[in-house]
């Protein structure tokens, strides 16, 4: 297990470095300078090519590509070349927004979904049941942003609960916290749907399964062999899902993040894609795709720690 | 059919997806009036008989935008699960038939690679790079469809190759590619359908997205997610902008995964939600 | 049910913690403004954004533009001219001193404009420095700037962003952390949110009312009419939603104020590709566009329509919009002459902004009726600048030239719309060195009456300022000759 452990350890290692290239490569074609956007419609020419010059780009793309790849082996991303400070400084500050909101979003969908997952796998073939599983179809089916704009239009702009949107900082404490709620209601939405979903096949499998009958079998009641034995063994796949979240809504926020015009991830690399930041970009994307492959790892130890079958068929 | 097949699921999923579709036949053929042409003076008009969902911000007829956007978004979500389908499946067929071999491992390496890429990222830069249109709107969603099918496919058609028919087959002397076109491919036909419709209402969100952010489906063409763009500083003044295509694709995604979730229960009893 | 549970306690928490009250102004200003500006230093790597954070307020030149277009003293307490116009003395205040202490003198002038110039300059307005042949700082107090040859925009020129003194001990960090001389400096900067200014107390002239001034980003229309519904913001000076003005209009609490700006929206075209290169084509086009249903349908009627590439507010401008009238008959014979019924088929490029994304699909349709197919491409800035302004590839495209007085763009040689005719080179020749200011607005004239009837862009519409504030804050420039949010007079009032 431990050899298989670390075959994997490795592709996926390599997976990262031939993403760092595919990366390069694709911003390399794109079209367009930082350079004459930060300098716009006048741009003296001699100016623009002096800064081109300052800002490295007149180097050859593999060269740069060397450069950047070595950098990013003692972890630094690089110097952005619109805002003039390093790369990782800017992920720091966006993560310091983007994550709190990931993770409150992941709660939320938590605290809705396995409740309501449970219910409907108690009352199954019920109206209870169908109220959920119907309501959580809507809730896949309905796009994030729209939910967003809904929510700004009702408890910001007319009742006037919240703010429209921004980030006063994290000095601010409480009115921080309360600028993450509506965004994180958005997102938490959909995720919450599928949960629900989730929580409940999951838990009507498990409670199919024979230690289930034999709990039943013992006289436990329904509620008891809910919470003692099958919730247990569903929280498997629901952890799963929870974790291939996570890294979607990281990266998947982009668009709630422009409803709220939040300074978080998404919004860096959409702005940074504009003005052809592109170092900031591969900063970001590299880190997307390394917190993806991390979290596919991690699944998959969860996994075999969790389900001997898998462990005993890989060898 | 008996009833018992006929799931309330598979009911309601096939009247959405037809009414959807026959909205967006319909506009191939016939539309209140021509959702491209701009009348200044009958802008932001609220629903009437004569406008049923109101004018926009430049007096086009909102219904008439509607239903063509119904077949825009259709098209290319569907083009993008073809895409997906057309790559994905023969790479899945060939990844499992070599199973343990090199070309397995590629292929599997070369999915999860594509799996660890932020999607809605990558599509943003595809565009960018490509520019944005309907075309490529079905590039960047069919290129993530790509490692869905082909996992899919290499995960159950690896459990088919141990049965004894495909033994027997190979016994026989058929080729590799024979095998997975006779045996293989017709028992993984029906879960190819099913994932093909959740794919599809997944397409119909993503382009949704990426035409909301300007990328997708270009003016003139009416789309959706773009209309959904263009009302959101009218919401305030006129909410139609915003109901009627968001309604839209609340329905047509309900639709399909209702009907995908009927269809599975249909075709592929052991998979049933219900059970 | 449960949702609404959750929906239901976090309103319930919410009212408890009261973030339903106004927020408390104290003396602060929040503005709220379209673009982050990619960093802070007017002189280097400059984009607009940025002057729309430090003009005036952290940064100052020799002169400054008043709200109106007016030069005015502003380091330099007054200067004179030789009798050749080619020595310009000029009388620095005295006592002042940069945010960090350092004072400032003759030398930082020299030093700023020698910077300005020198072949390592990343000044993106670097021409503007071209006619000075040398900056002499004869006494702490005076500067003496010689040209090589008259000009008759020098003093303007000086008052503009680009040129504003920096302090060669932080010349090299403005980018992050602007040093100036102005009544505000700089105190953070929370990317793609917020920046922020406060009051320097240690001023030279008149201090600023205000204690502090927020510049918040806010890309989104919509965002930003939430944002000043829920009072998060007390000013937009563009505000981007022109369409909920109506909405705005009706709310007491906020003045809308309608100005000018130096923005001239053109449909340009690409005068060296067929068929565009025939004049009859470029006048059908001028003809095919109904202006007043394109400034209805882009800016809810807000903006000037205009004949030439001249802003109205300007006293050399003359009013040249009869020229080519809403015809699409004269269109259509003008094109058959060229041997161009109906078979035009271009491609209609795109910039990411309001005016180009909404009257690219009004002027489509426009083209359209007259048998010239348009295809619109929405493209990024960066692609535009790439293809369409650096490369010159492109048949038709929509854009707001903002810098002022900039009728000069027509005699630069690969300009992207591919004009620079001889006789329009040799009357900015003579612009530059006209000794009179009747002289001047005569050559503008004249230049303006060529460019209309050569038809060289369809000329759209001058695009407005509408500013949109709270109706207690008051100071604000409602005209914009130079992009700029001077708030050093703005100040608040009880009611």
């Amino acid at each position: 297990m431990v050899t298989y452990l670390l075959q994997r350890l490795l592709s996926l290692g390599l997976t990262l470095v031939v993403a760092t290239a595919v990366i390069f490569v694709v911003l390399n074609v794109v079209p367009g300078d930082p350079a004459s956007y930060m300098m716009g419609l006048n741009a003296d020419p001699q100016a623009l090519a002096q800064l081109r010059q300052e800002m490295g780009l007149n180097d050859p793309a593999w060269q740069r590509y060397f450069v950047w790849l070595g950098n990013l082996a003692t972890g630094d991303l690089g110097l952005s070349y619109t805002y003039r400070v390093p790369v990782t400084e800017l992920i720091g500050e966006r993560l310091g927004v983007s994550l709190p909101l990931t993770l409150m979003a992941t709660a939320l969908s938590l605290i809705i979904a396995i409740p309501l997952g449970v219910m409907a796998a108690a009352r199954r073939g019920k109206i209870t049941d169908a109220a959920i599983v119907g309501a959580t179809q809507l809730g896949i089916a309905i796009p994030n942003f729209w939910f967003a704009l809904l929510l700004v239009f009702v408890f910001a702009t007319t009742l006037r609960w919240f703010s429209a949107g921004g980030f006063p900082g994290w000095d601010e404490g409480p009115s921080a916290l309360q600028a993450l709620i509506l965004p994180a209601i958005a997102l938490a939405l959909p995720q919450a749907a599928i949960l629900t979903r989730i929580t409940r096949s999951s838990l009507l499998e498990t409670l199919s399964e024979d230690f289930i009958r034999t709990a039943r079998a013992k006289g436990l009641s329904e509620a008891q062999t809910l919470r003692r034995h099958a919730l247990r063994n569903a929280m498997i796949p629901v952890l799963t899902i929870l974790g291939l979240q996570f890294t979607f809504l990281l990266a998947g926020a982009i668009i709630v993040e422009n409803v709220f015009y939040l300074p978080g991830l998404g919004r860096l690399v959409l702005q940074a894609i504009t003005q052809r930041d592109l170092i900031v970009v591969q900063g970001v994307v590299v880190v997307l795709v390394a917190v993806a492959v991390a979290v596919t790892f991690l699944v998959e130890i969860a996994y075999m720690l969790a389900d001997p079958r898998v462990r005993t068929q890989r060898q | 059919m008996t009833a018992q097949t006929l799931s309330p699921n598979l009911i309601i999923g096939l009247v959405l997806t037809n009414v959807i579709a026959a909205a967006a036949v319909l506009s191939l053929i016939w539309t209140p009036y021509d959702p491209t042409t701009i009348v200044v003076e009958q802008r932001l008009l609220a629903p009437s008989l004569e406008h049923w969902f109101g004018t926009d911000h430049f007096g086009r007829d909102v219904f008439s935008m509607v239903l063509q956007g119904a077949r825009n978004s259709i098209a290319v979500a569907l083009i993008a699960v073809g895409v997906g389908i057309f790559f994905g499946v023969p790479l899945g067929l060939w990844a499992a038939a070599r199973q343990g071999h090199l070309a397995d491992e590629i292929i599997s390496r070369a999915n999860d690679l594509v799996f660890a890429f932020p999607a809605l990222l990558l599509a943003i830069l595809i565009t960018a790079i490509a520019g944005a249109s309907a075309t490529n709107a079905i590039l960047a969603i069919g290129l993530f469809n790509i490692p869905v099918f082909a996992r899919l496919t290499r995960g159950s058609a690896l459990s088919l190759w141990s049965r004894d028919y495909v033994l027997a087959a190979r016994v026989a002397g058929k080729g590799t590619i024979a095998i997975s076109r006779d045996h293989i491919l017709p028992n993984i036909a029906n879960l190819l359908i099913v994932q093909g419709t959740i794919q599809f209402a997944l397409g119909i969100l993503a382009e949704a997205a990426l035409s909301y952010v300007g990328l997708g489906t270009q003016p003139p063409d009416p789309s959706w997610g773009r209309m959904l763009a263009e009302s959101q500083t009218f919401v305030a003044l006129a909410p139609w902008l915003a109901i009627f295509p968001g309604a839209a694709i609340v329905i047509t995604v309900l639709g399909l995964n209702l009907l995908g979730d009927g269809l599975r229960d249909l075709l592929d009893p052991k998979m049933r939600a219900d059970r | 049910m449960t949702l609404f549970k959750v929906c239901i306690a976090i309103a319930a928490a919410c009212a408890l913690s009261a973030c339903g009250e106004p927020r408390d102004h104290k003396n602060e200003a929040r503005l709220g403004i379209a673009l982050e500006p990619p960093n802070l230093d007017p002189t280097a790597g400059a984009a607009a954004a940025i002057d729309e954070v430090v003009y005036a307020n952290v940064f100052e030149g020799l002169t400054r533009i008043g709200p109106n277009g007016e030069v005015l003293p502003a380091l330099a307490a007054s200067w004179d001219i030789s009798p050749d116009r080619l020595i310009y003395t000029f009388h620095l205040h005295e006592g002042v001193r940069f945010h960090d202490g350092t004072t400032f003198d003759a030398l930082d002038v020299k030093f700023s404009l020698d910077r300005a110039r020198a072949p390592t300059s990343t000044n993106a307005q670097k021409a503007l420095f071209e006619p000075i042949a040398n900056v002499d700082a004869a006494d702490p107090t005076t500067v003496r700037i010689t040209l090589s040859q008259p000009r008759s925009d020098f003093l303007f020129n000086m008052g503009l962003g680009d040129a504003v003194i920096v302090a060669p001990e932080s010349a090299a960090s403005n980018a992050s952390k602007p040093m100036g001389t102005g009544p505000f400096q700089f105190s953070r900067w929370l990317k793609g949110t917020q920046i922020e200014l406060v009051r320097n107390d240690g001023y030279w002239g008149t201090r600023a009312k205000l204690d502090k001034v927020v510049f918040l980003m806010i890309p989104d229309p919509s965002a930003a009419y939430a944002a000043l519904l829920a009072g998060d913001v007390d000013s937009f000076p563009n505000f981007p939603a022109v369409e909920l003005l109506p909405q705005v209009k009706d709310d007491r609490r906020f003045t809308i104020a309608v100005g000018t700006t130096e923005g001239e929206t053109i449909l340009a075209i690409n005068n060296a590709k067929p068929p565009f290169n025939d004049i009859r084509v470029r006048r059908a086009i001028s003809h095919a566009i109904n202006r007043n249903d394109l400034i209805n349908g882009v800016g809810e009627g807000y903006g000037t329509p205009i004949g030439s590439h001249f802003a109205p507010h300007n006293k050399a401008y003359i009013d040249l919009t009869g020229r080519y009238p809403y015809d699409p008959a004269k269109a259509r014979a003008l094109l058959a002459e060229a041997g161009h019924a109906n078979d035009i088929q271009a491609t209609l490029r795109l910039p990411p902004v309001l005016y180009a994304r909404r009257g690219g699909e009004i002027i489509a349709q426009q083209l359209k009726a007259v048998g010239i197919n348009a295809k619109i491409e929405n493209i990024e800035w960066a692609q535009w600048l790439d293809q369409v302004f650096t490369r010159g590839d492109f048949d038709l495209t929509i854009v707001s030239h903002t810098e002022p007085n900039d009728i000069g763009i027509y005699a630069r040689d690969d300009y992207y719309f591919h004009y620079a005719k001889p006789e329009f080179k040799a009357l900015m020749t003579a612009l530059a060195a006209a000794p009179t200011e009747d002289d001047r607005t005569r050559i503008l004239q004249d230049a303006q009456r060529m460019l209309s009837d050569d038809a060289v862009n369809a000329f759209l519409f001058q695009l407005p300022k509408i500013g949109v504030w709270n109706a207690r804050l008051h100071g604000q420039w409602v005209n914009s000759p130079v992009q700029a949010n001077d708030m050093t007079a703005a100040y608040w009032t009880k009611n």
